[in-house]
């Protein structure tokens, strides 16, 4: 634009808000959900020195601000990904054969917190948890049976495990070739991101530098043998869920992305070797356009970062390609139904917002696990955006939205700011040690609640709009407590039957391998081979490594 | 020194979901209460020694992983063995109503906040339940 | 009805219920406190201070593991900051010591720093006698490592701890006159975070200005790290040293003197400062006195001394008070 178009228009807007300023506004917080402040109209004058093809680019192309592939949901709509799993590993078996029977695209294990806590379903730990929140896998055993008629080489599997992601994957491994399908046909991603824990999930198991040595053991182990795995998807969605603003999600999610290159190339490994394997997961908030406009920044951010500092020359490896889930935390127990319409929204963004893949939440999330019914719906809602609404015909729409350009702009200059922060004490590890993202993700947590509780930030159902008079009339999903005890036997029946001579041998040629620095998968893949049980080998490297131990944040 | 009204916040279970723990934690701090945090991963036993050795007037339990059926009863009988059972037990989390009204019923809770509590509200009930004299 | 002899068996929800009751100033703290009197003094004190995020609750965490090796019961207090705006307090150092919660071995307390940090080391001097009395052979007292409350840690501990971490040079500078008082050992923690050599020779510098360690106990300097699990076996045995010698010199008992003529004074002192106000406060006419002092036709120099004089007569010869 020319400085005089430029100038004309300064003008015309002076001229505008001197009318505009007289009209009185409502009583309202102007600013984002993560308390962000937005003005109330942009203009040109907002996009400063914006350049076209420094700033966007096209799609496909660096720095893929529009979008890593160059015809996006034209060539093929993004992967429709619902997280589920619960109970014994038949039933969820059954859940996923009724998912792909409805069209659903890839599979997404979730698992239950004693398999994620690395503890078997009889550990007394396990009490009571024992396929509560996801299911329940103990051995090599289990791991046949949750994908029994379904064949790994036809399906991509995501699997939400973190500490103990190594084992669960060698599993997963060794369940294909049981079924006849070579390491290099897999598809799919664990997510294997363990700073998050320490900064948000807080589901660790070992500390710091064994879980990093885990990590790129799987990095260079995947590079060699599984090709086509996604060896790490660096979450965000757990930081915004822990409370974090939009911002610190972007920012802390990135920096523990660039710790991971870092300590990639640390442990002797090319760049290009791996980069092109990390994948992103991002949260998708009520916040329509912030969301957007974070997911934009994100990819402008990775890009150019992978490239000018790394030094990659591979451009997959520039490019941030992610999975979305809406927000849980934008859920209310109350009213539950009009979730439904909140996960839209939210679903919506993380399309415009150029996602790779997306699982919509279940009305039902915030009171217990999913039923049939409301997964179904969630499905449905992604599947209506993808064939009715026509968000997918246009590549990145919203892009050249003076308002969505500028957001996307001060996205990025406030995650730099972060970076700067976290480079100054020291990294990402130093900065876990100093408590510095989990204080700020507990104040903005903190400022959060205080908004909604004073009527700052209004929740519809919530502190707006009460039903007082209102019973809920949706069906829950139950977990038969007989469950846990089914369970518990099978794991204990799988001791007395197996090789246990075996099972010692492979566990002591771990214990070798953990207490040097040789890569430890192909040894994990012996134990589980042996049907040497997950808590077994968790227990047999917490011996090694130790367990890590919180800090005291409020 | 006046007599101040001492709460432990626990973590039960194995999930990590401790938002909502410590964003109470911070808000009966700033109702001026004295708050114990255990951190995460406690079990019933290292949650109710805490309790008796801090000697608190509430035990709140944040409870995410579905477990709060096995949990809060096992709590409210291991401070029974104690002869502790005048230590109220609150809890909040993943709860359904069904669920809710089960366990106050039953004596194992004395009240549960589900989502959607707004702090004041807890901080009320604390302030009215607990005996200050 | 809470019983000292509930307290000497080892009863632990009487041992909590004593404590509340001294943190609250509550109603018989006097009395019970003088039944416990007895069967205090055999445990080993040990005061843990030290900037906050040194590292002192991991530290005290490893101190616990290491005295419950040699089988001694252990008592924790750990301090942490009251809200002076709420009046309410996160007390957060347990979860790094939350393994010990089942070992019956093992008592843990924490308390905020509440009102006066005058009132704070009187109440922890308590809490004290009541782990003691309970059966603590060890006890840790951890401080929130701020200010005054450094120099509190000389009223109840027997061997004190500082605790700084490498890096934390001009801290050093800032702390130095105060730490010289009460240091009986130095501790660098987080060593495996930086060079402990400026500390070192910084410490050492310090020490030799000061005369207080001629030809006696010279504070030592312990190299730690939590996180890779070394120098908690030397920092142990210094502890055991640091008692051994004062105990042979007769140090120990000389603090010991000293403390408790102390508490003996500050306890009368406060007595006396209660009844004082209570005369000044009934004296029908003090609102008469406060305008004439502030009509400078009074001066609250022969005040006082009339108030102290008035005060002494009332006291009957051989009376209570």
């Amino acid at each position: 634009m020319t400085q005089k178009k430029l100038d004309e228009i300064k003008a015309a807007g002076e001229n505008w808000r001197a009318k505009r300023s007289k009209l009185k506004d409502r009583d309202a917080r102007f600013e984002t959900v993560s308390a962000l402040p937005v003005n109330d109209i942009y203009t040109p004058e907002d996009l400063g020195a914006f350049d076209y093809m420094k700033d966007l680019g096209f799609p496909g192309e660096y720095p893929y601000t529009r979008g890593v592939q160059s015809n996006m949901y034209r060539g093929r709509l993004w992967t429709m990904r619902q997280f589920a799993g619960f109970g014994t590993a038949s039933e969820s078996n059954e859940r996923y054969k009724f998912l792909l029977a409805r069209g659903q695209t890839g599979l997404s294990v979730a698992f239950d917190m004693p398999t994620i806590m690395g503890y078997d379903s009889d550990h007394p730990r396990s009490l009571g948890e024992v396929g509560r929140v996801g299911v329940a896998i103990d051995s090599l055993a289990d791991m046949e049976t949750l994908f029994d008629g379904i064949p790994l080489d036809k399906v991509s599997t995501s699997m939400t495990t973190n500490a103990p992601a190594s084992i669960l994957w060698c599993m997963y491994l060794a369940t294909g070739e049981k079924q006849g399908v070579p390491s290099d046909k897999l598809t799919g991603t664990i997510q294997n991101d363990i700073l998050k824990e320490y900064i948000a999930q807080k589901s660790w198991i070992f500390p710091p530098h064994p879980s990093m040595r885990l990590i790129t053991d799987i990095f260079a182990y995947a590079n060699k043998h599984v090709p086509k795995w996604n060896s790490v998807s660096i979450s965000g969605y757990h930081i915004r869920e822990a409370g974090s603003t939009a911002v610190q999600e972007l920012a802390f999610t990135l920096a523990d992305g660039f710790a991971y290159v870092e300590a990639g190339i640390e442990a002797g490994l090319n760049v290009d070797d791996f980069a092109p394997r990390l994948s992103f997961f991002f949260n998708s908030h009520i916040d329509f356009f912030e969301e957007i406009a974070k997911y934009r920044a994100a990819r402008r951010i990775w890009a150019r970062r992978m490239k000018e500092k790394y030094g990659a020359k591979n451009p997959k490896s520039w490019m941030l390609r992610f999975h979305t889930q809406t927000a849980g935390c934008s859920l209310t127990a109350q009213q539950p139904e009009n979730n439904i319409v909140r996960t839209a929204y939210e679903a919506m963004a993380a399309v415009l917002g150029g996602t790779q893949s997306l699982h919509t939440n279940s009305m039902d999330e915030v009171l217990a696990l999913p039923t049939e019914k409301s997964v179904q719906i969630a499905l449905r809602t992604q599947q209506i955006i993808a064939y009715e609404t026509g968000a997918a015909n246009v590549i990145d729409p919203l892009a050249g939205s003076y308002f969505v350009e500028a957001l996307t702009d001060q996205m990025e200059a406030e995650a730099e700011k972060y970076f700067e922060e976290i480079e100054r004490r020291g990294g990402v590890l130093a900065a876990i040690d100093q408590n510095y993202f989990q204080q700020e993700i507990a104040d903005a947590a903190y400022q959060y609640q205080r908004a909604i509780d004073k009527k700052e930030r209004y929740q519809v159902g919530v502190n707006e709009f009460v039903d007082t008079s209102e019973e809920l009339d949706i069906d829950l999903l139950t977990i038969d407590p007989e469950i846990e005890r089914k369970q518990v036997e099978s794991v204990q029946k799988l001791r007395r039957e197996r090789d246990n001579n075996k099972v010692q041998d492979t566990l002591d040629r771990l214990r070798v391998a953990a207490r040097g620095s040789e890569n430890m998968i192909p040894c994990i893949l012996e134990c589980v081979r042996a049907y040497t049980t997950q808590g077994e080998i968790v227990q047999a490297l917490r011996e090694i490594f130790g367990e890590y131990k919180e800090k005291p944040t409020f | 020194m006046a007599r101040k009204i001492r709460v432990l916040v626990a973590k039960p279970g194995l999930d990590g979901h401790d938002r909502g723990a410590r964003v109470i934690a911070r808000g009966l701090r700033d109702a001026g209460m004295e708050v114990v945090y255990t951190g995460l991963h406690q079990t019933p036993e290292q949650i109710v020694e805490a309790a008796i050795q801090e000697d608190v007037d509430v035990v709140g339990l944040s409870i995410l992983s579905g477990a709060h059926m096995t949990l809060f009863p096992r709590i409210y009988d291991l401070l029974k063995e104690n002869g502790a059972e005048d230590i109220m037990v609150m809890g909040g989390g993943t709860i359904p109503e069904a669920d809710v009204k089960a366990l106050i019923e039953g004596g194992w809770a004395a009240q549960i906040f589900t989502p959607g509590a707004t702090l004041e509200s807890i901080v009320d009930w604390i302030n009215t339940n607990v005996n200050l004299n | 009805m809470l019983q000292v002899s509930k307290l000497l068996e080892g009863d632990k929800r009487t041992a909590a219920k004593m404590i509340t009751l001294i943190e609250n100033d509550g109603e018989g703290k006097q009395q019970l406190l003088s039944e416990i009197y007895p069967h205090t003094g055999r445990a080993h004190v040990i005061g843990v201070t030290g900037s906050p995020g040194a590292g002192k609750s991991s530290l005290t965490d490893e101190l616990i593991k290491r005295a419950r090796g040699d089988n001694r019961k252990v008592g924790v207090i750990a301090v942490d900051p009251t809200s002076p705006i709420s009046g309410g307090a996160l007390l957060g150092d347990r979860i790094r010591m939350q393994e010990h919660a089942l070992d019956k071995g093992v008592f843990i307390r924490s308390m905020g720093t509440r009102g006066s940090l005058g009132g704070l080391a009187r109440a922890t001097r308590d809490v004290v006698k009541v782990l003691d009395a309970y059966g603590c052979e060890i006890i840790i007292v951890e401080t929130v490592g701020v200010g005054q409350s450094e120099l509190d840690i000389m009223h109840y501990a027997d061997t004190t701890l500082v605790v700084l971490t490498p890096g934390a040079g001009d801290h050093i500078q800032t702390i130095k006159a105060g730490i010289m008082e009460i240091a009986d050992i130095f501790v660098i923690n987080k060593c495996d975070l930086g060079n402990t050599k400026k500390m070192m020779i910084d410490i050492a510098q310090m020490l030799d200005m000061s005369p207080r360690f001629d030809g006696r106990w010279r504070p030592p300097v312990a190299e730690t790290s939590v996180k890779n699990n070394t120098g908690i076996e030397e920092l142990w045995s210094l502890i055991g040293q640091h008692l051994e010698y004062t105990q042979k010199s007769g140090e120990l008992d000389q603090s010991v003197r000293n403390r408790l003529s102390m508490e003996v004074v500050e306890m009368a002192e406060e007595e006396v400062r209660r009844l004082l106000w209570e005369q000044f406060n009934k004296n029908g006419s003090m609102d008469d006195l406060l305008d004439k002092l502030a009509q400078r036709e009074a001066d609250p120099y022969n005040e006082a001394r009339k108030l102290v004089q008035n005060f002494i007569c009332q006291i009957p010869n051989g009376k209570e008070l």
